[in-house]
Parts: structure tokens; sequence; C-alpha cells
């Protein structure tokens, strides 16, 4: 289990004086999957919050090399220099032990890149990937991804007249990638830090395409103050919005079981997303979320052996 | 006869070049008329003959991708595609360009989509002819194995670090069986020596960040820098061109002229259609008229002032574009030929001729037909139709 102590010693990879906004998630999210890893990495990453706020030319807040190529394409990026390093490896001329890692957003990787991560995926390259799932195109401005909750206000799903925010419910990528049958899947939470840092450490070290999807609260799509960007985290989880669990060689296992699950309100009221969403008029809307993250949950369990 | 020569279809001595080249990773999806070549990689894998790491990807956007990361991690990097392929990758052909990365990739042309269509024209590589990369035509299996293994030298050479694409006419060229001289494995390997790694990804005591945001303060000088880059590459080529031929006894430069010297007029003519076009000329030769051909084969950097240069004493020339540029003053050889003949003050008549697309055959009888007209337009000094359509219903 990762120590407090011992992680904080690690210089970070992401050093400070990036441009990602206080409470930011992401960054959060990427030191603590990085201070996991024990060899040079090569980081990728797809267009997004953590590209543009991470390599403003002439400046990089990169002590590893780092490669961003497009939006869409993370994954066979990534893959790439994992060829690379493997062909290199092969002919003697190189000997290093060196570990690769990816980043998407959510759009990045639920959406437009979701090919090039699948196709990585089931080529078997031997590198990590992660999403950072802030729930909407942040860096553009806040618009729905298939990775936005139903009853959320984005700048695409706007809360009008007729339609209250998004009417579709998320995708389930996590699942999407578990059924890939890759050697290890897990979802995390920045507040279960330590959780995390073990997940990301067997990401690392295990052999072939390892994925993790974390949850990366942004004050300023959701619309709380970044202050709170680990209460959010931690509300996601406690209300069973965003289960944490594992996928290791086909076997599923929960990682955290709250006593009592918290109504999805406690999760929705603090984020001004879900304003128009908890209205009076929309209490059915709200009915149905808390039904959906339910049904969610029980399935995972019998998945994790639970029940 | 040599006992390197072969009868071989273009796919396959492309992809023969390859694996004589022997790179670190080859990223590449199948698409006709490309399909051989990458099934013949694919066996040359399988046999265990070539060290290359072959990244069988779920599309080409993924295959440029993959060799955009391949080759910043710093190593030989190959691939191969066609028309929609090529568009497909498009965003990412411009990404390979801008991060300087020595990718080659053979291009088989085939006409873009729509309506779908998988025979030759040059629609696919002429809309990628802006995207920074150096732009190599073959007119046969000869030239496509020749072309891939210099493109090589061009593309690492330290004062170039620029990608090549290395065309050849679909279907024509890809599947029609030629005779080919291959080299020898380890003159190949000599040719094309170690890869030289610049800023390598793969050095963690060096650790660099590769595409970074880069806004209104840097962008435009780094665009300025494209521009010098790929225009110096011309001396390189020409280099790589002349220690080509030491090695195989086959003369290439910018462009080939066939007859062009004495003639009085003459056609301009990319790939196969050049090949057709020598035929035309020998016979109109034979009959003592004074016919030409000049064939591009480097496109970028376009050689404006050498071209030019040899085609201002013409009284006429035809430019045959196996591509339109739909809305535009001619095709993009066209544009780009008349436009380079104003650095002369005497412009001989010109006529754009676009032809071709989609596999439209094109004859014999339609170049001379060509020909003929160049004679009336040198006599007469008029042209009565500046952008023409041959071989078209209408």
């Amino acid at each position: 289990m990762a120590k407090l102590k011992e992680v904080s010693k690690k210089q970070d990879i992401l050093s400070s004086g990036h441009r990602l906004c206080a409470g930011c998630g992401a960054s959060i999210a990427v030191r603590q999957i990085l201070s996991a890893c024990d060899d040079p990495v090569v980081v990728a990453s797809a267009t997004g919050c953590l590209e543009v706020a991470t390599t403003i030319y002439p400046y990089t807040s990169w002590r590893s090399s780092f490669i961003h190529n497009a939006f869409e394409n993370a994954a066979a990026t990534i893959s790439g220099v994992e060829a690379m390093y493997q062909s290199l490896k092969k002919q003697g001329k190189i000997d290093k032990e060196m570990k690769f890692i990816a980043f998407g957003g959510d759009g990045g990787t639920y959406d437009i890149g979701l090919q090039s991560l699948s196709g990585a995926l089931e080529r078997g390259h031997d590198f990590v990937y992660v999403c950072y799932d802030n729930e909407a195109y942040m860096n553009t401005g806040i618009q729905r991804s298939s990775a936005t909750p139903r009853g959320v206000w984005t700048t695409t799903s706007p809360c009008g007249e007729v339609i209250p925010g998004k009417t579709q419910y998320r995708k389930d990528l996590t699942g999407i990638i578990a059924a890939h049958k890759i050697p290890y899947v897990a979802q995390a939470s920045i507040w279960r830090w330590s959780d995390l840092i073990d997940k990301a450490h067997k990401a690392f070290y295990t052999k072939g395409p390892a994925f993790l999807n974390v949850l990366s609260p942004c004050p300023r799509g959701w619309r709380f103050p970044s202050e709170e960007t680990i209460k959010m985290a931690k509300l996601s989880v406690q209300t069973n919005f965003w289960p944490l669990y594992e996928v290791e060689n086909g076997k599923w296992k929960l990682n955290y079981k709250p006593k009592e699950r918290k109504s999805v309100t406690e999760w929705m009221e603090p984020q001004g997303r879900y304003k128009d969403a908890l209205r009076p008029e929309n209490k059915q809307l709200v009915e149905e979320i808390q039904k959906d993250i339910d049904d969610n949950w029980e399935r995972l369990l019998i998945l994790c052996g639970e029940k | 006869m040599s006992k390197n020569t072969v009868a071989i279809t273009g796919n396959d001595a492309a992809a023969y070049a390859i694996k004589q080249i022997n790179p670190d990773v080859m990223a590449a999806y199948p698409i006709t008329p490309q399909t051989a070549l990458v099934q013949k990689f694919s066996e040359y894998v399988a046999d265990g003959l070539v060290k290359t790491e072959f990244v069988t990807v779920e599309s080409e956007h993924s295959a440029m991708s993959a060799c955009v990361g391949a080759a910043a991690a710093g190593g030989r990097v190959m691939t191969a595609t066609a028309a929609n392929g090529l568009a497909l990758m498009f965003e990412i052909v411009y990404i390979a360009a801008s991060s300087k990365l020595p990718i080659v990739m053979p291009v088989v042309n085939r006409a873009l989509s729509g309506p779908i269509n998988i025979h030759c024209d040059h629609s696919d590589s002429m809309a990628a002819r802006d995207s920074g990369w150096i732009q190599l035509y073959s007119e046969n299996a000869q030239e496509a194995y020749d072309n891939t293994i210099q493109a090589i030298r061009i593309a690492e050479n330290m004062k170039v670090r620029l990608p090549v694409m290395v065309m050849f006419d679909g279907f024509i060229t890809s599947h029609g069986i030629e005779m080919v001289d291959f080299l020898d494995d380890e003159v190949v390997q000599n040719f094309v020596g170690d890869y030289q790694p610049n800023n390598p990804l793969l050095d963690p005591e060096k650790p660099l960040t590769y595409g970074p945001l880069d806004l209104y303060d840097y962008y435009f000088e780094h665009k300025r820098q494209q521009a010098e880059d790929i225009k110096n590459s011309k001396p390189i080529i020409l280099d790589v061109a002349r220690e080509f031929e030491k090695i195989s006894g086959r003369p290439y430069g910018l462009f080939e002229s066939y007859q062009l010297e004495d003639a009085e007029t003459a056609i301009v003519a990319l790939s196969s259609t050049a090949g057709t076009a020598k035929e035309v000329v020998d016979e109109m030769r034979a009959k003592g008229k004074r016919v030409g051909l000049l064939k591009p084969r480097v496109f970028r950097p376009f050689p404006y002032q050498e071209i030019a240069k040899a085609l201002s004493h013409l009284k006429a020339v035809a430019i045959l574009d196996r591509s339109d540029s739909f809305g535009a003053f001619g095709g993009p050889l066209f544009t780009e030929i008349r436009s380079a003949m104003m650095e002369f003050g005497k412009i001989p008549e010109n006529i754009d001729i676009i032809y071709g697309l989609g596999g439209r055959d094109i004859n014999e009888q339609d170049i001379e037909g060509v020909y003929n007209q160049l004679d009336a337009i040198a006599k007469s000094g008029k042209v009565k139709e500046r952008i023409q359509y041959l071989g078209v219903r209408e």
C-alpha cells in the first residue's frame, strides 16, 4: 500500500507552475499516478486541458519525456512510442527499463479517441492509459460528452424551456474497456489516493495494456468552489455514483463499499451544473438518476462476487 | 539481364524495398490499391525476414499517429497508404511534417471519394501537397522501388529531417507486372545506413516535450522554418540521387526530360502517363515531329525555376493533371507550372489537360491528340480553351 511519507519524497514529474485551474482534479490525478512509477516514463497526452495547460511553448511542465500529437490519438501515439522501444530493445540498442503512459480527458477517451484506444488495447502494447474524466469537454468551455451524466447542464446541453440539461445517461467506459479483456482495468478516485496509487503501480507493472478511469472533478465545469475538489471526489464514491473497482485478469473486485450509500442529491446539490435538475418539477428525473445509480451498483456487486 | 531482375508488381517492389530498408517500426493499414504491399510486408514479418516491429493499426489515422510516436521515440519508421486512407490520416500528416519526423510513406495513388472509386488518379497526394512532406512521383515499379530507398536518405538527412511520400499509380503500377532490377540487401543497407536519432523521446537522460501548444508568439516562426527546411531539401535530393546512381546505374533528378531540349511542343505529365507519352514521343519523332516530354519527379519542394527553364524554349506546352482543383484556374500541376513560367520573360503558350480521374484510361491516341493540338496552337499562337477535360463524356 502506498505510504504518504514515501510518496511525498518523490519528485513530481508534473512540475509546479503549470496553468491548470486552481482545484483541477486532473493535475492531482496525474501526480498521484506518476508517483507510482519507479522507472523513467514517457508521457503522452491527448489534446485537452492537461496538454494545453502544461506545454505552452516555449515552456513545459514535464520533467519526463512528453508527446502530444492530436486530440483523438493519444493511445495510437503512445503505441508507436512503445513499439519503437520494443524494437530497439530487441535489437539491443536500448537496455533501460522504461514505462509508457497516455492521458486523455473524457473527450479524448470516451468519444473522439475511443477507436484509437480500443485498437491499442487489442494490439496488446505494454502501456497504461488514464482517462481523467471530468465529464464534459472542459478545455473548450464545458460541452457535453458521452461521459456527461444525465441531468447535467453543459453549454451544448443547456437547461432550456423544454429540455433540462443532458437527457442521456453516461457511457460505461470502464465496462467497455474491461470487455477488451486486457490484463488490468480499474476505476479510481483522487479522494482514495492510496487506492489510486496502488492501482497505478499495478497498471505500470502489469505486462500489457492497463487502463485507469479516474473521476476528475472540475470546479469550472461542475460549478463548485475550487477548494472542494476532493469533497466532490469523495461524494461521487460515497453515493455510488463513481464506484471503485478493478478487473484484474478478468476478475472483478470491489475496492470500496460505503457503509450506507448517500442519496444522489448529496452529490448533486453542491454542483451548480445540477441546479435545474434539482428543481421541484424535475423530481422524477432525480428519482430516475438515483435508480440508475442503484441498478448499476447492483450489477457491479454481482460482477464482483459480492452478491 | 542481371540476376536481380525480376518480373514483379509495383506493390511487391515497394514492399521489397521496405524489407531491404528494414525499418525499426512500420505501422500500416491496408487499403486498395496498396493492400498487396502491406500483405507482402506481413509475410516478411511472419517469416522473420525483418527486425521491424509491425504495428497492425485499426485505421490510417492510427497508422500515422503511431508513426509520429515511433519516429519521435527515435528510430526508422515507415507506413504506406492510398486515397481515403491518406485523407483519414490527413490531420497527422501535417503534424508529422511540423514535428520534423523523417517518416517514409509510399502512397499508391487512387481517386479520393466521392463517389467511391478504387482506381488511379492523383487527387489523394495532391490534396496533401501543402502538408510539408517531400513528394516524389514514380513512373513505374522500378522508380517506386528506387524512390522508396532514396526517400529514407532524403528524409533522415540532418539538414532535412522531413517526411517523404513516394507516389506510384494505383493498379497501373501497383498491380501491373514489370521488370524491376533489385539491389542486393547489403547494398541497400549500406546506402540507407544506420538511423541517426535526433531528440529521441527514449532518452531518459534528456527529457523533452514534443507537440507543445504553439500560439501567435511562436507558431509563425516555426512555420517559416518549415518553409525553409523543405526548400533546403532540394540539393540533398540531388546528392542522394547522385549517390544512388553510383550503386544502381540509374540516374534521377528533380524531373526527367525526354526529347525535350530541341522540342517545339511538349507535355508535362506525372507518373505512369509519362511512360505512355514516351511511346508517343518516339512515334511522332520518327515522323519528324519535334515533340518532347517533361516528367516531374519531385513535386515538393517544387523545382519551379528548373522546370520553368526547361520549358522556356517551347512554343506550346500541355500540362496534364490527373486531379482537379475544383473552382481553381486549372489543376495543381498546371497552376504551379504556369505560375513558375512567369519567372522567365517569354512564356510558352500553355493549356491544362485534366484527365484520367477515377482511373479513366488515357491511351496513346489521346496523347497524340494533345500533341496535335499543341502543334496547332504553336502555329496559330492561339489557345481556344485553356483548361480542358480529356476523355470525359460531356
